[in-house]
């Protein structure tokens, strides 16, 4: 559908809070929690705040919970029955201000999940799930979405992407039918669209330092360059960090809780950073090196997931880098990667 | 939910339970529900996650054949937490499964050729299948040879079959054990698997080679055949990485552009050739 442009005054925000509240959904936006911002359920405006540059949590948990239930099983008798979770009791959520490179994740990760075997659990939590976004007024050094070919006012992923003008108004862009839907709440408060309405002079300036395409080519040309991965890897803990706080990474792991007469099984997140992620039973570890494992992190992202999924796995949030406790800074290794000679 | 949940298991009875050798047994497995046993079918060169409720789930190649119908088997090593939980189960007792997933191996295409199966200890399973498929539908072949080794005569799997193998006589078999594992009534031969190969000098004359067992084994045996004159499109394999979905998602056996669980897990020397070695 084309996009819809309107204006949402600054005090109808609140309104529009209420509204979604009332309509019995939930509505999910960053907080501040002492030094950190995280996405939190809220029932009024107040308790938001817009005015952050990066969440240190990816709102991924939405979609793709830290722990999820997948199965639960009893014994009857002599009887093992097994039962599924019962997904239609989700609610129905709205997130609100979360980033375009966030929304744009949303793609990446769906498309982990539905590219082949279709993922009921994912699927049932997107579909239940609106997304108003809100450009970036702001970055910091960590961020690269223009080198991914995203931007701080992409629309990507939004059903409504918002913008703070200067006068302090909002530009709303209605994206989706999605998005539609979520106006008719409260139509009265999105109102006609100023024609002189300039969205650009209200964004982050964002550097464009490479393109994801060549910075997925060099990968796959220096796959077998040991040293750049290694030396690149070199101070990397392999504590996972990077993985957990990515609003793209979906890898995970099976686990059961419980006994043999009942209990549950979860599906957990994991890390292709962790040496004991693809050990073998025998104790042989196809990637043994913490290198080959950054190595992994990267060509997935770039290489894999474009020539499988048709997308990319990266929307440079810069999430991983402000995790890492030992600075690897993805940005920078990626210049590095495009920079060295090979 | 409109998509059915993919992670949830099939409930199957054991109804026969084999010692193969120390720490290897066979479950013959039903599905408890005979409808979903009606419905399921496979190939050879499929695996399945096998699970002890409560203690997880683990992945395993389908060990029986699909032209014998009505149940499937599986041969297990006892290694970590879900294979030990396997282990002290009873005839009677009930485990989950899904699957068949993975590719398979291209019998249909093998039509009128040799077949020369290599296997190296526990990797039996996934050749096991594959022989009685091929077995089954013998006259499809010409030679049939099968070569396989492990470290000690007590190590030997499917010891039943190797003798039914040995006794037909459009079946040639070679049983090899590792130098020092030999006991003193072993009549077959003493040395490793790729070595023993190279004394056998192979045709491979409109031969398919067909290679399963570990990592160290594959790649020494790659090299016997190359110098057999095999084709890298003519030697099969299958490819073991840790597995946890099954389904192309948890991305746990991602090797280069490649799903081991979709893809694989049977590939070609040519296709492993074009991989990064992570595997
Ligand atoms: C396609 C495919 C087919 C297979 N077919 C067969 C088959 O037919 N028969 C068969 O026996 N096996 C087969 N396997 C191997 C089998 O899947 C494993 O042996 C099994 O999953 C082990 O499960 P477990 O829970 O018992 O072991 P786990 O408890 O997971 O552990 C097994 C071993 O892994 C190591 N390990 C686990 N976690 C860690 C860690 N955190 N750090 C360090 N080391 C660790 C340990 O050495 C441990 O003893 C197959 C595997 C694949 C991928
Ligand atoms: S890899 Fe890093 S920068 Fe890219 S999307 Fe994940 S957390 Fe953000
Ligand atoms: S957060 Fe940093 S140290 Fe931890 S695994 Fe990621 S790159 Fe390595
Ligand atoms: S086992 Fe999960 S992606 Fe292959």
């Amino acid at each position: 559908m084309e996009i819809e442009r309107r204006l949402l005054k600054k005090e109808a925000l609140a309104g529009l809070v209420e509204k979604i509240n009332a309509a019995g959904r939930k509505v999910h936006a960053p907080v501040c929690e002492g030094a950190r911002v995280e996405f939190a359920p809220i029932d009024s405006i107040a308790e938001a705040d817009l005015g952050y540059v990066q969440t240190t949590q990816s709102a991924k948990n939405l979609l793709f919970p830290r722990v999820e239930r997948i199965l639960s099983f009893k014994r009857r008798g002599g009887a093992m029955e097994t039962a599924d979770p019962d997904l239609s009791a989700l609610p129905e959520t709205v997130v609100l201000g979360m980033h375009p490179c966030d929304a744009a994740a949303i793609g990446s990760l769906g498309a982990i999940f539905t590219w082949d075997t279709q993922d009921a659990f994912f699927k049932a939590r997107l579909e239940k799930l609106t997304v108003v976004g809100l450009s970036c007024a702001a970055g910091d050094e960590y961020c690269f979405c223009a080198s991914v070919g995203l931007g701080p006012g992409s629309t990507e992923g939004s059903d409504i992407l918002l913008t703070r003008l200067a006068s302090g108004d909002f530009l709303a862009e209605i994206v989706t039918a999605k998005g539609k839907a979520l106006v008719e709440l409260a139509p009265e408060l999105f109102l006609p669209a100023p024609a002189g309405a300039d969205k650009d002079s209200a964004l982050a300036r964002i550097e464009k330092s490479f393109t994801r395409e060549e910075a997925g080519e060099r990968a796959k040309a220096r796959f077998d360059d040991d040293a750049l991965w290694d030396g690149q890897a070199l101070r990397c803990l392999g504590c996972g960090a990077c993985a957990y706080v990515c609003p793209t990474c979906a890898c995970f792991d099976i686990q059961d809780e419980g006994t043999t007469s009942r209990g549950v099984r979860l599906r957990c997140w994991d890390s292709c950073g962790f040496p004991a992620f693809t050990i073998h039973t025998s104790g042989h570890n196809p990637r043994e090196e913490q290198g080959a494992r950054w190595r992994q992190r990267l060509m997935h992202k770039f290489s894999y997931m474009p020539e499988r999924q048709d997308v990319f796995g990266c929307v440079g949030c810069g999430r991983c880098s402000r995790a890492c406790p030992v600075d690897m800074n993805i940005k920078e290794h990626l210049i590095d990667l495009l920079e060295a000679k090979s | 939910m409109s998509d059915a949940n993919v992670y949830k298991p099939s409930v199957m009875r054991i109804e026969k339970i084999t010692e193969e050798a120390p720490g290897v047994k066979t479950f013959r497995l039903l599905f408890n529900d005979p409808e979903e046993g009606r419905r399921f079918s496979f190939k050879a060169g499929q695996f399945g996650e096998y699970s002890v409720f409560g203690e997880g789930e683990c992945t395993f190649c389908i060990a029986s054949s699909p032209t014998r119908e009505g149940y499937i088997e599986c041969t297990f090593r006892q290694a970590g937490r879900v294979t030990s939980a396997l282990f002290e189960l009873e005839e009677g007792d009930t485990i989950g499964f899904r699957g068949p997933y993975g590719n398979t191996f291209p019998i249909e295409e093998w039509k009128g050729k040799n077949l020369l199966f290599i296997a190296g200890g526990i990797a039996l399973p996934p050749m096991r299948c594959l022989i009685w498929n091929c077995l089954d539908r013998r006259d499809w072949f010409r030679d049939v040879t099968i070569l396989y080794g492990a470290r000690t005569v007590a190590d030997l799997v499917y010891k039943r079959e190797l003798e039914e193998w040995a006794a037909r006589p459009d079946v040639k078999i070679v049983t090899t054990v590792d130098p020092g594992g030999e006991t003193p009534e072993w009549k077959g031969k003493v040395g490793f698997v790729p070595t023993v190969l190279e004394g056998m000098a192979p045709s491979s004359e409109n031969t398919i080679a067909i290679v399963c067992g570990p990592p160290i084994m594959i790649k020494f045996t790659f090299i016997a055949l190359d110098k057999a004159g095999f084709k890298p499109d003519a030697i099969f394999t299958t490819l073991e990485n840790r597995m946890k979905c099954g389904i192309g998602k948890c991305g746990r056996c991602n090797v280069g552009p490649v799903f081991v669980c979709k893809d694989g897990p049977v590939f070609t020397y040519a296709q492993i050739k074009d991989l990064p070695a992570e595997y």
